[in-house]
């Protein structure tokens, strides 16, 4: 399968369709990118995941609006002594014994929605959202680094080759195969009990930039080896060396010609990675090395939410389900993406799987 | 084959000094508060830090430093503060459990994902095939910590099929080992079940248009023959490699969590108690033996596919 004219795009866009996307037919209305969006929303599953996702943005977003008009309450608000009215009956937050109160759903006019998270009577649904947005921040803006170091890392290595390529190939290499939750643990703590100091960036051990460095470092492997494959291999093809000829120096080949035609695989790697990254973060947190209390997210929530499984399963189970429907939501819309962007891609589940699975291993 | 595994143990050997560098700059080097202080743990005298500073050499030169450390690592000399307990010797007594989750664990995963990787691969499109692609996705998307508090809570707690979580060690009560583990072993091996049958698939594929096995057809063998005896077993290599690569990650990644979750004091038990204590010196003695272990593994698998696969010796497979 070298070239696979798609039926649909034959039809749309004519014989340009078989052409790999490049940027510049953002502007025609029939161009790749057009194409590119007209298969994805044929992709019913992907559709569907990527609505979840902005629900599930929607849902984080509206924290503060459920909080101070709801809830009436803030995420790191402690209620233990406080009695609440449910139908007329009054209710403990906290019993003596330590006992969280259960979910509340609307009976209390939506304090409590969800109960309370541990003896410390917080809002468990304030909670979740605060959290969520913790999360995803982390995500988001860790995939983002990750993505913008891996794409400049990559095109650095494939494009001057030679010893630039040894040093970073080789570091690539080294880091893809430690165990990554181990050194993410590691440097997690140190940095928690310590803080870091870079130039005259001074972070607090608590600050949620923490974590999302930790995870920033560890991921850079899972991008930047693939794409710098794909620089070397592009690096062969006629426009690279139209351009040198024509007298284009290094960083306009690197970024002007060779850059825009990682676009698509850069663009589902970001999906995919920040689906990782959201995992990352929980495992981090659930442990402690990740985001630090008071705040939330969800990986702590679990951890909090695990020691009360027997009376309240739903305290560790729900940012369960969360963290759940994000990275799956992510993961399929990912896939959709490849699927869209690129439809000779032959390896689909497996490398992306592979990105996982092969956290902590060598090749 | 000499060469190659001569050529690998270097670099095996290189990587680690890069693998203890790293460890000391991120315990030692990278954060932003004296070392002694941190290392001493959360509630320490100063009289206990003043200690620690001259135990560790902390005026010396960083590479004296450095020296220091690794010394402690490897006689064993590496403690924890508060209270005093040798980090080596709670790794020792961890190490049982933690091994025998992730071998049990490997084991299930390796066997159902093979199974339903060879019965989806001679029925390739059908509905296990749907069923897997599904499982696989939702594998690598299901985070531990929630399949465990589901299956705890409904099967140990509501149906009470196994017994509450906790380890019981082999030699002390083999049945009761097995029950216990059984959960634990599950929660790890399901994330990787859908992923391995996916590979063994698209690997058997990809060997069933090879010119041997047209051979084999052609010279009359049974489909059920040239199925096992050529097919699969050509497409077992790369699982094999995959494997390892994987063992080694769960010994040091998911077996942590899963550890915490089901209360099995292994060593990745050990680190979390490390963690919520904020106590430095056991996360860096599971860091180190943890990424050594990995890297020991991965030169093995290199080693290991080298001799079943004669191609890779001359190919660039060290690197």
């Amino acid at each position: 399968m070298a070239i696979d004219p798609q039926p649909e795009a034959l039809a749309a866009g004519g014989p340009d369709a078989a052409f790999p996307p490049a940027p510049e037919g953002v502007s025609g209305e029939r161009g790749p990118w057009y194409l590119a969006y007209k298969r994805f929303i044929r992709n019913r599953l992907a559709v569907a995941f990527l609505i979840l996702f902005f629900l599930i943005i929607v849902f984080v977003l509206a924290a503060p609006l459920w909080a101070n008009n709801v809830a009436h309450t803030g995420p790191n608000q402690s209620h233990t002594l406080e009695k609440l009215h449910v139908n007329g009956e009054v209710h403990e937050v906290v019993t003596p014994e330590g006992r969280p109160i259960g979910p509340q759903w609307f009976g209390a006019g939506g304090k409590f929605f969800l109960g309370a998270d541990s003896r410390l009577g917080r809002d468990e649904m304030v909670r979740l959202m605060y959290g969520g947005r913790t999360s995803l921040f982390i995500g988001v803006v860790s995939g983002l680094i990750t993505t913008i170091a891996a794409v400049i890392l990559g095109l650095l290595a494939g494009y001057y080759k030679g010893w630039v390529d040894a040093i970073i190939a080789r570091t690539l290499d080294i880091l893809w195969s430690l165990p990554v939750l181990l050194f993410g643990i590691a440097l997690g703590v140190s940095l928690a009990v310590g803080g870091l100091k870079i130039g005259p960036l001074t972070i607090e051990g608590g600050s949620i930039w923490i974590p999302i460095f930790v995870i920033s470092i560890f991921t850079v492997p899972y991008i930047a080896r693939p794409i710098r494959g794909e620089v070397l291999a592009l690096g062969e093809k006629e426009f690279v060396e139209a351009a040198i000829a024509q007298g284009a120096g290094s960083l306009r080949v690197m970024f002007g010609e060779i850059l825009p035609n990682l676009a698509s695989t850069i663009i589902v790697f970001f999906a995919l990675n920040i689906a990782n990254n959201m995992l990352f973060e929980a495992a981090l947190s659930f442990l402690g090395a990740g985001v630090q209390p008071p705040n939330s997210s969800w990986g702590t929530m679990i951890s909090i939410g695990e020691e009360l499984l027997t009376t309240q399963p739903l305290l560790a189970i729900i940012p369960g389900v969360m963290i759940l429907m994000t990275v799956l939501s992510l993961n399929i819309v990912g896939d959709g993406l490849r699927d869209a962007l690129d439809p000779r891609s032959k390896v689909r589940l497996e490398a992306r799987a592979g990105m996982v699975e092969r956290e902590g291993a060598s090749v | 084959m000499l060469r190659f595994i001569v050529r690998r143990m270097v670099g095996m050997v290189l990587v680690l000094f890069v693998v203890s560098i790293l460890v000391f700059l991120i315990f030692n080097v990278i954060p932003n508060s004296p070392p002694a202080q941190r290392l001493a743990g959360k509630n320490a005298t100063p009289v206990l830090v003043k200690s620690i500073e001259e135990e560790w050499g902390f005026d010396d030169s960083l590479p004296q430093q450095y020296v220091t450390m690794m010394k402690k690592v490897f006689t064993g000399e590496l403690i924890s503060y508060s209270p005093r307990t040798s980090v080596e010797s709670r790794i020792k007594e961890g190490i049982p459990a933690t091994l025998s989750l992730s071998i049990g664990a490997g084991i299930i995963w390796l066997f159902f994902g093979l199974v339903l990787g060879y019965f989806s691969a001679i029925r390739a499109g059908g509905a296990l095939d749907k069923f897997l692609t599904g499982l696989a996705i939702a594998g690598i998307s299901i985070p531990v910590f929630l399949i465990a508090p589901v299956l705890i809570y409904f099967l140990t707690y509501k149906l009470e099929i196994f017994p509450n979580a906790g380890y019981v060690p082999i030699s002390e009560d083999p049945w009761q080992w097995l029950t216990h583990l059984i959960l634990p072993w599950f929660t790890v091996a399901i994330l990787s079940i859908g992923f391995y049958s996916r590979v063994l698939r698209s690997n058997m594929l990809d060997v069933m248009n090879e010119d041997y096995v047209r051979t084999a057809r052609a010279k009359g063998l049974s489909e059920r023959k040239v199925m096992t005896r050529h097919v699969l077993r050509n497409s077992l290599i790369p699982i094999i490699t995959l494997f390892g690569l994987d063992f080694g990650a769960t010994v040091a990644g998911t077996a942590i969590i899963t550890e915490v979750l089901f209360n099995i004091e292994g060593v990745g038990f050990y680190a979390a108690e490390s963690i919520e204590k904020l106590e430095l010196p056991p996360i860096m003695g599971v860091t180190l033996y943890g990424a050594f272990f990995v890297v020991f593994i991965n030169a093995l698998v290199d080693i290991a596919y080298a001799y079943l696969d004669p191609r890779v010796r001359l190919g660039t497979a060290a690197q």
